[in-house]
């Protein structure tokens, strides 16, 4: 449902049935609404069945990549190797905050998704990374994961089934990066979240150098639905005359928007319709200036483009940008774009892990010139270097944060860069001072 | 509109105690119970390694902040050594390095919640409680005021953390109440 | 050896045939091209954080980097594509931004890999405008010191200490352009082998305190030579700026050391510059010590040693031409040959194979033992009432004039006078030490290592094969020698160890003793 707004009708709830329902978050409030069904089903079945269920299905990881799964769980071989599963309950990406809602709200459908993964995956110790922060969902899962241990969901025998099924809850510290799954498992081996090169590729060696599987929090959450109700099922979500997007996903809604919140529609849905009838438009008063739709990582679309574009992953290519985390930041007519890039790419640049030259230093570069711009300071010359700093930045790093921090520069200068040049306008300095030689600013 | 503020969940353990720099001897953590309750982590993974993130909560917890003694029991306890724990300490923001207030205020301003109204939330926090400026500790040791990235909360702006306390849809006008809500 | 699967592919135009698993990096540098880099050393664990030897390989989506990119058959890899140099360009900006103009005060000018990447493949421009991070310098302990600003992050510091060294006291501290390399308080690089971290180190933010300031790079002289600081016989450079010795770096040796040498081997440096030398020859007549020709002091010598029994008292850094020529001299004295060495604990350096700062402090013990002396641990002991004793190699250090009672007559051949021998020595010859002559030394594992000339000797001092082939001659032994490889090829051909080495087969790298040295006949002694 539209949480925490009434559902609307449009909306398609599947992992969002239960969002705001408290009965949802107790074991037997989840077994009585219909769940562990499916887990009891997979376990009897031979996880090379599952895999290729899920694949059929169409579901692809929700985590940003929309990678897709069934294709990922099939690098996992019964090569007689420890297997590891873990779950992704990392999201800092901004303007999401999804996998929040599904862990506090329905942690048992979780661990449900979990063990399944684990199961199909040749896997029998899965675990949970959960941001340090997310306090709430900690308690919820570890709580669940306990009493899924006591009623013998979980442990040496998994429901019965004669599986080794352990799951076990790790908390961050604080890391935006450790949602990349390579830093995940170094951060979960005990060290620094460092993204790791690849090869090796989790699937080969990963966590403790055994082959892993890596899935967000919302993917395995979906895979007792799929398999409970069968791939066909699955299927019916989604534009008929695209079959590379199906399902439903949740997208999280934030910034200047009258109904913030999460929101579950089938893949396919308008975007237009979604931002003005679901979440209620622009606030009183104002209009849409500017949606990132995927997470402050993908480019920023302009209102009119917005209006155009089709909620799935295809349709946002299209549209010039990405689906990824379904993170939906709205900015009305009230925002500077210049000032709110520059809190973006801040951001990232207290991010970077400092392992590549590029990210290390470029996230603190364009900041600087960022903010530099946005106080009055800017010179057309820092608008060359800006793009010449965000090419640097993109594609030659071990892992994509470097490439995170130049798309909101790059795209809102190709489309928002009337409001650089008026800030540069505004500066009386024509050339641009290194900071030694600068008169004191007031 | 927006739903009040609320605690969400209950906190994971109870404020931890004002931490304090060391002028008396080290007293070690992971003793008695404690150390039993390492034990326990510990089994959950292969290797002694992966339990550093747990102890040095589990640190943290006990004594408000984590030292430079306290880096070098969990180095001890796990087989590690104290540089290579203070790598992965300083990697993550949550650990603190130094004693901080109390009540450590933490009030998301990335760009969602930054559009709603972040930075006059981070202002009401810090005239409220006498900081005076951002990471300063107030006076009478009871608070710490921070800006933090993203917390993931983005649509119940402006999201604030307390120690382990989770508040969503935090107004500079709902500050005062939060402040005398907290024991 | 055994079948290695080979990969053909093309680097720069240029085909290679490489063996399987080798990197793109490693692969050039068999086509002879360099691909600039940081991050990677062959001596540790692949980072690839650097970005520095991003390359274009075709077919490949991304540029790739050069250090973590397996070769692979058919590839075809531009490392001067324009593509190739505008990434490259740009991580030496990124790396440049932060870092302090500080060229004409870092004792890295000169042998600093970003300056000479930078030259080649930089900006002639910066277009940085905002204030540069600052941090303080940072005493690391031991010779290490740490300059925050200067640092670009590569981690060899890092990986050195914690996969080689295996002793992890440096990390990486904080995140983003914040991020330093840090140590625990308390926990210094101590370790003898730490101050490897200083010549891995690309640029000038890890130095040695005790190099500190004394020589620009381009104002050193250079030559190949061996350590004495123990038997391990670690390849190294005997740097000198004008004559005078001012550091030891290690050579790569892949049978020895690798890429490293300990803080006791870069140390001895000192001992070769010392300038309390003996530099001419001298004969007592009276009660003191007068200067004299050569002519005069070897006959001088000669004399006193004539129908005696000779001690000779060697040092273990003596060497094996030395030791040879006093092998000769033993048998034509009736004598014995012996030597005393000093021992420490030894430190092993874990990750390479059979590397340590060894027990025995010296470089040639090995040789000497070989040649027929014996190890002694008290001079007195060994002395024979109406002995003449010759040293030869400064080794009478600590021993009381009371050891030496029993001594007739005492010829000093050494590179100090300590005041024993001023008092008792009939004559003083002057002669080189290591870094003054050319020579081999034995190590511990009979790796037989060739030492070049470093620098002039003072005064009139020769070395030290030199005057003793002269005493030899004079005491009516056989042979001459004009050169030191003339000496050793005697050697050779009287000792079967020896068999087969010369200067030429040794080269710069060295070769290991025969191992069955009993089945090979000895060869008749010619001049």
């Amino acid at each position: 449902m539209g949480y925490p707004h009434p559902s609307h009708p449009h909306e398609t709830p599947v992992l969002s049935k239960y969002f705001g329902d408290a009965g949802a978050r107790t074991l037997d409030g989840w077994r009585q609404r219909g769940g562990y069904e499916a887990l009891q089903k997979a376990l009897a079945m031979d996880p090379q069945e599952l895999q290729t269920i899920v694949k059929d299905s169409g579901l692809r990881g929700r985590g940003g990549a929309g990678f897709p799964t069934g294709m990922k769980w099939s690098f996992m071989k019964p090569d007689g190797k420890v297997h590891y599963l873990c779950c992704n309950g990392d999201e800092s990406e901004p303007g999401t905050f999804k996998d929040r809602e599904i862990m506090r709200w329905t942690p048992h459908g979780l661990v449900e998704g979990v063990a399944l993964g684990a199961h199909a995956i040749y896997a029998e110790t899965a675990y949970i990374y959960i941001r340090g922060e997310f306090t709430e969902a900690i308690t919820q899962v570890n709580r669940a994961v306990e009493d899924a241990y006591a009623a013998g969901i979980l442990g040496a025998n998994a429901m019965g089934s004669g599986k080794r099924i352990e799951v076990h809850v790790h908390r961050g510290a604080g890391a935006y990066i450790c949602g990349e799954e390579t830093a995940l498992m170094n951060s979960l081996e005990g060290r620094r979240g460092n993204p790791r090169i690849k090869p090796p590729f989790p699937a080969v060696a990963g966590l403790f150098g055994k082959p892993t599987t890596i899935n967000n929090v919302e993917t395995l959450t979906t895979v007792p639905y799929i398999v409970k109700n069968g791939a066909e099922w699955y299927k019916q979500f989604g534009r008929p005359d695209n079959p590379k997007s199906i399902g439903t996903k949740l997208f999280s809604v934030c910034g200047n928007i009258s109904r913030p919140g999460n929101y579950e529609v089938a893949l396919g849905f308008p975007f237009r319709e979604f931002l003005y009838d679901l979440c209620g438009g622009p606030l009183p008063g104002r209009e849409i200036k500017a949606v990132i739709p995927g997470g402050s990582s993908v480019p920023i679309l302009t209102r009119e483009e917005a209006e155009n574009a089709i909620m799935d992953y295809e349709g946002m290519v299209a549209a010039g940008t990405m689906l990824g985390s379904g993170g939906v930041i709205v900015f009305d007519d009230r925002q500077c774009m210049v000032r709110q890039i520059a809190r973006l790419t801040r951001f990232y640049a207290h991010e970077s892990c400092a392992q590549c030259s590029q990210c290390r230093e470029g996230t603190a570069w364009i900041t600087r010139i960022m903010e530099r711009i946005r106080d009055g300071q800017g010179t057309a010359e820092d608008l060359d270097t800006l793009v010449s700093i965000a090419d640097n930045m993109s594609g030659k790093t071990i892992c994509v944060l470097s490439d995170s921090c130049a798309t909101p520069v790059l795209s809102g200068l190709r489309k928002f860069r009337h409001e650089f040049e008026a800030k540069i306008a505004a500066n009386p300095s024509k050339v641009t001072v290194p900071v030694a030689l600068r008169a004191s600013a007031a | 509109m927006s739903h009040g503020p609320s605690a969400s969940g209950g906190s994971l353990v109870a404020a931890p105690p004002h931490g304090r720099h060391h002028d008396e001897p080290y007293d070690p953590v992971f003793v008695g119970e404690a150390r039993a309750a390492l034990d326990v982590v510990l089994r959950r993974y292969p290797a002694k390694q992966a339990a550093l993130l747990p102890a040095l909560w589990m640190l943290q917890d006990a004594r408000g902040w984590v030292s430079e003694k306290g880096i070098e029991e969990v180095a001890a306890v796990l087989d590690i050594t104290p540089a290579y724990v203070k790598g992965v300490v300083s990697f993550y923001t949550m650990y603190h390095q130094h004693p901080v207030g109390r009540h450590f205020i933490q009030v998301c301003t990335t760009t969602p919640c930054n559009v709603c109204g972040a930075e006059d939330v981070v202002k009401s926090f810090l005239d409220h409680t006498g900081c005076g400026d951002l990471g300063l500790t107030s006076d009478n040791g009871e608070y710490t005021v921070i800006e933090v990235e993203c917390l993931g909360a983005c649509g119940f702006a402006t999201p604030v953390m307390i120690n382990n306390d989770f508040i969503e849809s935090v107004t500079p006008e709902s500050v005062p109440r939060i402040l005398s809500e907290l024991k | 050896m055994a079948d290695v699967k080979m990969v053909n592919l093309t680097i720069e135009g240029r085909p290679v045939a490489v063996p399987d698993g080798m990197s793109v990096l490693e692969a050039a540098k068999t086509a002879g091209v360099l691909v600039p880099h940081y991050c990677y050393h062959p001596g540790l664990p692949v980072a690839g954080v650097c970005r520095m030897c991003l390359v274009e390989v075709e077919k490949m989506p991304k540029l790739a980097p050069a250090c973590a990119t397996t070769a692979t058959e058919g590839q075809v890899v531009h490392v001067h594509s324009p593509k190739a140099l505008e990434a490259r360009k740009g991580v030496l900006e990124f790396l440049l931004i932060n870092h302090p103009l500080d060229c004409p005060i870092c004792d890295q000018a000169g042998e600093c890999e970003l300056q000479d990447y930078t030259f080649a493949e930089g900006r002639a421009d910066s277009r940085y405008r905002e204030p540069k991070r600052f941090n303080p310098v940072e005493d690391f302990g031991g010779d290490v010191l740490y300059v925050q600003n200067r640092c670009i992050l590569c981690t060899r510091c890092v990986r050195f200490m914690g996969d080689v060294a295996q002793e992890p006291v440096l990390n990486v501290s904080e995140r983003g352009d914040r991020a330093f390399i840090g140590k625990a308080e308390g926990h210094d690089l101590t370790n003898p082998w730490a101050g490897n971290v200083i010549d891995l180190c690309p640029v000038g933010a890890l130095l040695s305190k005790d190099f500190l300031n004394k020589a620009r790079a381009w104002e050193l002289d250079r030559a190949a030579t061996v350590c004495t600081g123990c038997s391990q016989g670690c390849n190294a450079v005997a740097e000198t700026r004008d004559n005078v010795p001012v550091r030891l770096k290690p050579r790569p040796n892949d049978a020895v050391n690798q890429y490293y040498l300990c803080e006791v081997g870069r140390q001895t440096y000192r001992e070769f510059a010392r300038r309390d030398r003996a530099d001419q020859p001298m004969v007592r007549s009276g009660a003191a010590l007068q200067v004299a020709e050569w002519d005069e002091a070897i006959a001088a010598a000669a004399r006193t040693l004539a129908g005696r029994r000779v001690m000779v008292l060697a040092s273990p850094n003596l060497s094996n031409e030395s030791l040879f020529l006093l092998e000769r001299l033993l048998a034509q004295t009736n004598g014995e040959g012996v030597f005393r060495v000093t021992r420490g604990p030894a430190v092993p350096l874990p990750g390479v194979s059979d590397l340590a700062l060894r027990e025995e402090r010296a470089a040639n013990a090995g040789g000497a033992r070989t040649l027929g002396f014996a190890e002694i641990t008290t001079v007195g002991a060994a002395l024979r009432d109406g002995d003449a004793l010759l040293v030869v190699g400064d080794a009478l250090a600590d021993v009381a004039e009371a050891e030496l009672a029993s001594v007739s007559h005492l010829v000093y051949v050494g590179t100090t006078v300590p005041a024993l021998v001023t008092q008792r020595a009939a004559v003083v010859l002057p002669m080189t030490n290591t870094l003054e002559e050319e020579g081999t030394f034995t190590n511990l594992r009979g790796r037989v290592q060739r030492y070049l000339q470093a620098r002039t000797a003072p005064g009139v001092a020769r070395p030290t094969w030199y005057v003793l082939a002269d005493l030899l001659a004079a005491m009516g032994g056989a042979g001459q020698f004009f050169l030191p490889n003339e000496v050793f090829a005697a050697l050779a051909a009287t000792h079967p160890a020896f068999t087969g080495l010369d200067y030429e087969a040794l080269g710069l790298r060295g070769l290991p003793i025969v191992e069955h040295a009993a089945d090979v006949p000895a060869a008749e002694v010619t001049v």
